[in-house]
C-alpha cells in the first residue's frame, strides 16, 4: 500500500462569529468530521451545493483556515501540525486554483510577474532560467510565452484560468485544490479549461481536490467522489457507481436536478425536488442532518444520526434508510425512489 | 485530440484601454495638468525667466503700478513682483514636496500595516490618530513650528506630520478592501510571507487612492505654507514664498493691490490645479478598475 | 391561442452602447417572437446580446447610456420603441413582469415583502391598501411560500436566495401579466433550488396562461422550460427552432458545439467533452463573415469568411450558417 498522496482524518473546522453583549460565543462548525484520501496523481471530487462546507476543507487542507481538529497529511507530512511559518514551505508542494479568475489574480501584476512569485519564493533560479520556466508554462496552459507582458485585464475568463492554472503549477506541486475551477466561466469555455487539466494532470502527475457544484464535471474529472451536505460527508465512492447508482437520497436528489439538454428526456424524468431550504448552519437539526428536506424522513432520522455504511460497488453513505425502514442494505436507492414516486 | 484543444488560439484581445489614455480624455484635468507643468517649468528655469534679479531692490521705484518694465508692478522695497513670484514658486512648490513626502513617509506603512494587521495595532494607530485628527490642522502646526522655531523646514515638517493622518485613513481604507480579495488569499496559497503579501499585492492596488490624496494634499500643503508664511511662521526673508509675499504685499493693498492680487491668484490656481488633477487621476483609476469585465 | 398575433414580436432590433473607440453594437438586427401561452428561451454566454435584447425590448438601455438605432418591438398590439417613459412603466410591472439573476439587489432592504408586492400591486391596479396585501399573500402562496400570511411580514434578509428568488416571482406575477421576462433567474442558484425554481416557473405559466420569455447559458435548463429557442452569438441570432428540433437536430455548428462541450452529454457518450476552441468573439472586433468561423471546426475558407452571413428559414426554425444546407450536424450527433 502505497502512501496516499492527501490524507484527511476526522477534520473539523469552526468558523468563530464572535460573542454579542452577553450573549454565548458563537460558532459555526462548517465542517464537521471529514475523512478521505487522494491517491498520487488521482482526482477527488468533492460536490455539494452552497453552504456544504466543500469549499471551506479545501481552504482548511491549505491551512487558509485553521482547522480546529483532525489531522491532514500530505505525502506523510504532517499539514496541520507544522508552525504557521513552515506552512509556507509547504505549500511548494500544494496550490489552489480559484473560482473566479476576475478576482484571483491581482491586477497591478503582468504575466510573467504572476508567475514568477512561486519560483521566487521557492526556488532559487536565476531570472534566465525563471523565464524559460514561464514561457514553457504559458505554452503548456495554451497561451502564447509572448503574453507574458500583459496584465490579466486584457485576457478572457478562460485565458485568465489558464494562468492560474499556470501559476499553480509551475511548482510542480504534489497536489492542487482546484475550487470551482470552471463555474465562472463561458459555458463553450468550460470544457476546454477540463480538458486542459486532465491533460496537464496526465503529463505532471499531479493529484487534484476537485471542489464543485455540478456532479457530472466532477464524474468526468475524478474516479472518486464524496458528496456533502452542511458540513457531513453523506456519501463517498467511485463517482461512477455515487452518479448512477447513488445509496443517499441526497446524492439522488442533486444527479436527479442536473437537467439534461435533451427536451423529452426532461419532461419524462423523474425528478426528486427538495422541499423547503438549507436550514442553518449554525443550528444544525438533530440527528440526520438531511432529515428536514428528505423526502424519505422517519421517525429515527430525528434522534439518531446515520452511520455510514458500506455501499454495494464501493464507498460509503450515512442514510438511516440501508439499515431501517426499506432495509437498502447498501444498494442503490433508485428503484426505491422509482416505487415511492410511481406509488404517489 | 487533446492538442488540438490545447493549442486553443488566444483571440484578439481587447484594445487595452490604459490609465494615461483615460487622464488624457479627460479635459479639465489635462488643462489642470499642463498648467502645473508650466508653473514647475517655470520654477525650475527661472533664473532665465525671471526679468529682474529677485532681491534687488531699487528706492525709485517703491509700490509701483504695473508698467512695461515691472508688469506686475514692485514692491514695498522696490522689488519686481513677477520675478519674486517666479522664484517664490520654487521655494513654494519644494515646501509642498516636502510636506507630502513626510506625510507619505509616516502615513503609508502605518496605513498599511493597521489595515493589514488589524486587531490592537490597528486600534492603537487609530485611536492616535482620531487624537491628531481631531486638532484643527493649521492650529496644530502652529503649535509645533512655535515649539521647534519659524523656518520653512520646521513649517513643512509641522504640515507633514498634520496630514499623515490623512494619508493613512486612505492607505488604511483602501487595504481593508484589497486584502479582502480573492487574488492576497491566492498569493498566500502560493505561500508569500505577509510582508511580501503587503509589498507586492496591496501596495500597487492601494496607490490609486494614495496618489488622488497626495495630489490633493500637495494643493493644501500649498495653501497651509502660504497661511505659516503669512503669518510669518514659514519662509524667512529675504527668501520668499507665495504665501510670505502674499503677506508681506497685504498691508499695501489699499495704495498697490496688484502684487496682493497676483499672489493670491498663483496660489488659487496652483491649488485649484492640484485638486483637478487629483479628481481626474480618481476617475481615470476607477474606471480602469472595471475594465476588467 | 386563436390570436394569430404574437405577444411579442421583435422585428431587427438593433442596439450600441458607447465604447472609447465608438459606437459598439451589442444586439444586431434581432427578430424573434413570443406567442401567447409560449415560453421561449434566448440562450447565449456573455457578450451575446442575450440580456441587452430584452432590456432594449421594454426601454432599458437608454437609462445605461446605450440606443436603439433599428428595429420595432410590438407587444399586444403596442410599439415599445419610442414609446414615452410613462407608457413603458404603465407597461413595467404590470402586463410585463421581470425577474433578475440577483433577486437580493432588486428587493429594497428596508421594507418587508408583503409591503413591496402589494405596493406593485396598488401602482398599477390602483387597488386599496388591504386588498392589495391580500394579492400579495396570495401571490406569494402562488409560488409556494409556507405561512405566506405570516411570511408578508418578514424582510429580505430573512429569506435564503432560493426564497428571496421565488419573492422576486410572487412580485413579478403578482399584476398577473401577459409576459413574464426572466433573466438568468437560476444561475446563482444551486440546482436542487433551482429545479424547484423551474418547476414553480412551468406551473405558474399554465395556471396564469401568461408567456415566458427565459434568458440563460444553461442548455440543459432550456431543454427542461423551452417550447422555443433562440440561440445567439456575437450580438445576432444564429439559431431559432423549436425546442424538439433544436435539441434532436441542432442546425447551427454553435448549437451543436455547446451540446458536444456539456460534461452530461459527454458522461452519456463515455468520452471527454469536445471543447469549442477560442475564447468568445467580442463587439469591438467581430470576425469578418460568420462571426462563429473562428471557432468553427467547420469552418470553410471563402463562404464562411467574406460575406456577412444570412438569417435563413430552415425546417421550423432558421438558422445563419452558410453551410447550413450541407452540414448534417443532428444526425453526426446521433452516430
Amino acid at each position: 500500500m502505497t502512501e496516499p498522496c492527501l490524507r484527511v482524518s476526522d477534520l473539523h473546522v469552526m468558523y468563530d462569529l464572535g460573542s454579542s453583549g452577553f450573549a454565548r460565543r458563537k460558532r459555526l462548525h462548517a465542517v464537521n468530521g471529514a475523512s478521505f484520501e487522494i491517491a498520487p496523481g488521482e482526482t477527488m471530487g468533492l460536490v455539494g451545493e452552497s453552504g456544504s462546507g466543500k469549499s471551506t476543507i479545501g481552504l482548511s487542507i491549505m491551512r487558509l483556515i485553521e482547522p480546529w481538529s483532525g489531522k491532514v497529511t500530505l505525502g506523510g507530512t504532517d499539514v496541520t501540525g507544522v508552525s504557521r511559518k513552515d506552512v509556507r514551505t509547504l505549500r511548494r508542494r500544494m496550490q489552489m486554483v480559484f473560482q473566479d479568475p476576475y478576482s484571483s489574480l491581482n491586477p497591478s501584476m503582468t504575466v510573467s510577474q504572476l508567475l514568477e512569485e512561486p519560483l521566487i519564493i521557492h526556488r532559487d533560479l536565476p531570472k534566465a532560467e525563471r523565464m524559460k520556466m514561464i514561457g514553457e508554462m504559458l505554452e503548456s496552459v495554451g497561451l502564447h510565452a509572448g503574453y507574458a507582458v500583459r496584465y490579466p485585464h486584457e485576457f478572457s475568463g478562460g485565458q485568465r484560468q489558464r494562468i492560474a492554472i499556470a501559476r499553480a503549477m509551475i511548482l510542480h506541486p504534489e497536489l492542487v485544490v482546484l475550487d470551482e475551477p470552471v463555474s465562472a466561466l463561458d459555458v463553450s469555455t468550460q470544457s476546454q479549461i477540463l480538458n486542459l487539466l486532465k491533460a496537464i494532470q496526465a503529463k505532471s502527475g499531479t493529484a487534484f481536490l476537485l471542489v464543485a457544484h455540478d456532479l457530472a464535471v466532477v464524474r468526468l474529472m475524478s474516479p472518486n467522489v464524496a458528496v456533502m451536505y452542511l458540513g457531513e460527508i453523506v456519501e463517498a465512492g467511485p463517482s461512477g457507481r455515487v452518479y448512477d447508482a447513488p445509496a443517499h437520497p441526497y446524492s439522488a436528489a442533486l444527479i436527479s436536478a442536473i437537467p439534461f439538454p435533451d427536451p423529452e428526456r426532461q419532461r419524462n424524468a423523474t425528478r426528486i425536488i427538495l422541499r423547503g431550504d438549507l436550514p442553518s448552519p449554525l443550528n444544525p437539526p438533530s440527528g440526520c442532518r438531511f432529515r428536514t428536506r428528505c423526502p424519505f424522513a422517519m421517525a429515527i432520522c430525528a434522534t439518531e444520526a446515520p452511520p455510514s455504511v458500506p455501499v454495494e460497488g464501493g464507498g460509503t453513505a450515512a442514510c438511516h434508510l440501508h439499515a431501517h425502514g426499506p432495509k437498502l442494505g447498501g444498494h442503490s436507492i433508485l428503484p426505491f425512489i422509482a416505487q415511492k414516486m410511481g406509488a404517489a | 485530440m487533446s492538442a488540438s484543444i490545447l493549442s486553443a488560439v488566444p483571440v484578439a484581445l481587447p484594445p487595452s484601454s490604459t490609465f494615461f489614455g483615460r487622464f488624457c480624455r479627460n479635459r479639465t484635468a489635462m488643462v489642470s495638468a499642463i498648467i502645473l507643468l508650466a508653473i514647475i517649468v517655470i520654477a525650475v528655469f527661472a533664473p532665465y525667466l525671471a526679468p529682474h534679479n529677485p532681491a534687488k531692490s531699487s528706492l525709485r521705484y517703491i509700490l509701483k503700478p504695473p508698467t512695461w518694465l515691472y508688469p506686475l508692478g514692485t514692491d514695498d522695497l522696490g522689488r519686481d513682483v513677477l520675478s519674486r513670484l517666479i522664484f517664490a514658486s520654487r521655494l513654494s512648490l519644494i515646501a509642498s514636496v516636502q510636506a507630502v513626502a513626510i506625510a507619505l513617509v509616516i502615513g503609508l506603512p502605518l496605513g498599511l500595516i493597521s489595515g493589514y494587521v488589524r486587531g490592537w495595532v490597528d486600534t492603537v494607530i487609530m485611536r492616535l490618530n482620531d487624537a491628531l485628527m481631531s486638532f484643527p490642522a493649521l492650529i496644530l502646526a502652529v503649535v509645533i513650528v512655535g515649539m521647534l522655531g519659524p523656518s520653512l523646514t520646521n513649517a513643512m515638517t509641522a504640515i507633514g506630520l498634520v496630514y499623515a493622518p490623512r494619508i493613512m485613513r486612505v492607505v488604511r481604507g483602501s487595504t481593508l478592501s484589497v486584502r479582502e480579495e480573492v487574488y492576497i488569499t491566492a498569493a498566500r496559497a502560493t505561500g508569500c510571507s505577509d510582508a511580501r503579501i503587503i509589498a507586492r499585492h496591496v501596495l500597487p492596488n492601494v496607490t490609486g487612492p494614495l496618489v488622488v490624496q497626495a495630489t490633493v494634499l500637495m494643493g493644501q500643503a500649498l495653501l497651509a505654507e502660504a497661511g505659516l508664511s503669512f503669518l510669518g511662521l514659514g519662509v524667512q526673508p529675504p527668501q520668499a514664498s507665495w504665501g510670505a509675499m502674499l503677506g508681506t504685499a497685504f498691508p499695501y493693498m489699499a495704495d498697490a493691490p496688484v502684487p496682493t492680487i497676483a499672489a493670491g491668484m498663483v496660489i488659487s490656481v496652483t491649488v485649484l490645479c492640484f485638486n483637478l488633477i487629483g479628481d481626474g487621476i480618481r476617475d481615470s483609476v476607477g474606471r480602469m478598475r472595471r475594465s476588467g469585465d | 391561442m386563436n390570436n394569430a398575433q404574437p405577444l411579442l414580436d421583435i422585428k431587427g432590433l438593433t442596439v450600441q452602447f458607447p465604447s472609447p473607440s465608438g459606437w459598439l453594437t451589442v444586439v444586431d438586427n434581432v427578430s424573434f417572437s413570443v406567442g401567447r401561452n409560449d415560453i421561449v428561451c434566448v440562450v447565449g454566454e456573455s457578450g451575446s446580446g442575450k440580456s441587452v435584447t430584452t432590456q432594449a425590448a421594454v426601454g432599458l438601455v437608454q437609462p445605461k447610456g446605450g440606443r436603439v438605432t433599428a428595429g420595432s418591438v410590438m407587444f399586444d398590439g403596442q410599439e415599445l420603441i419610442g414609446a414615452s417613459n410613462r407608457t413603458l412603466n404603465r407597461i413595467r410591472g404590470d402586463a410585463i413582469g421581470f425577474i433578475f439573476q440577483e433577486p437580493m439587489s432588486s428587493l429594497n432592504p428596508a421594507y418587508t415583502v408583503g409591503e413591496q408586492i402589494a405596493e406593485v400591486v396598488r401602482r398599477h391596479r390602483g387597488a386599496s391598501r388591504a386588498d392589495a396585501w391580500k394579492q400579495a399573500v396570495a401571490a406569494l402562496d402562488r409560488v409556494h411560500i409556507a405561512s405566506a400570511a405570516t411570511r408578508a411580514h418578514a424582510y429580505p434578509h430573512q429569506f435564503s436566495g432560493g426564497m428571496r428568488q421565488r419573492v422576486m416571482i410572487a412580485m413579478a406575477i403578482a399584476c398577473k401579466p401577459k409576459l413574464l421576462i426572466a433573466d438568468e433567474p437560476t444561475t446563482a442558484l444551486d440546482v436542487t433550488i433551482q429545479a424547484r425554481i423551474l418547476e414553480v416557473l412551468k406551473e405558474l405559466q399554465q395556471e396564469l396562461g401568461m408567456s415566458v420569455l427565459f434568458i440563460t447559458h444553461d442548455l440543459g435548463v432550456v431543454a427542461d422550460i423551452a417550447r422555443s429557442v433562440v440561440v445567439m452569438y456575437g450580438a445576432q441570432v444564429v439559431e431559432f427552432a423549436p425546442s424538439d428540433q433544436l435539441f434532436a437536430a441542432p442546425r447551427h455548428p454553435y448549437t451543436a458545439g455547446l451540446l458536444e462541450a456539456m460534461p452530461q452529454v459527454a458522461l452519456e457518450r463515455g468520452h471527454d467533452p469536445i471543447a469549442i476552441p477560442g475564447t468568445v468573439a467580442q463587439a469591438h472586433a467581430w470576425p469578418k463573415g460568420c462571426r462563429f468561423n473562428p471557432r468553427c471546426v467547420h469552418r470553410q475558407d471563402g463562404p464562411c469568411t467574406t460575406q456577412p452571413i444570412e438569417l435563413i428559414a430552415d425546417g421550423q426554425g432558421l438558422v445563419r450558417c452558410a453551410l447550413a444546407g450541407e452540414l448534417r450536424l443532428g444526425l453526426e450527433r446521433r452516430a
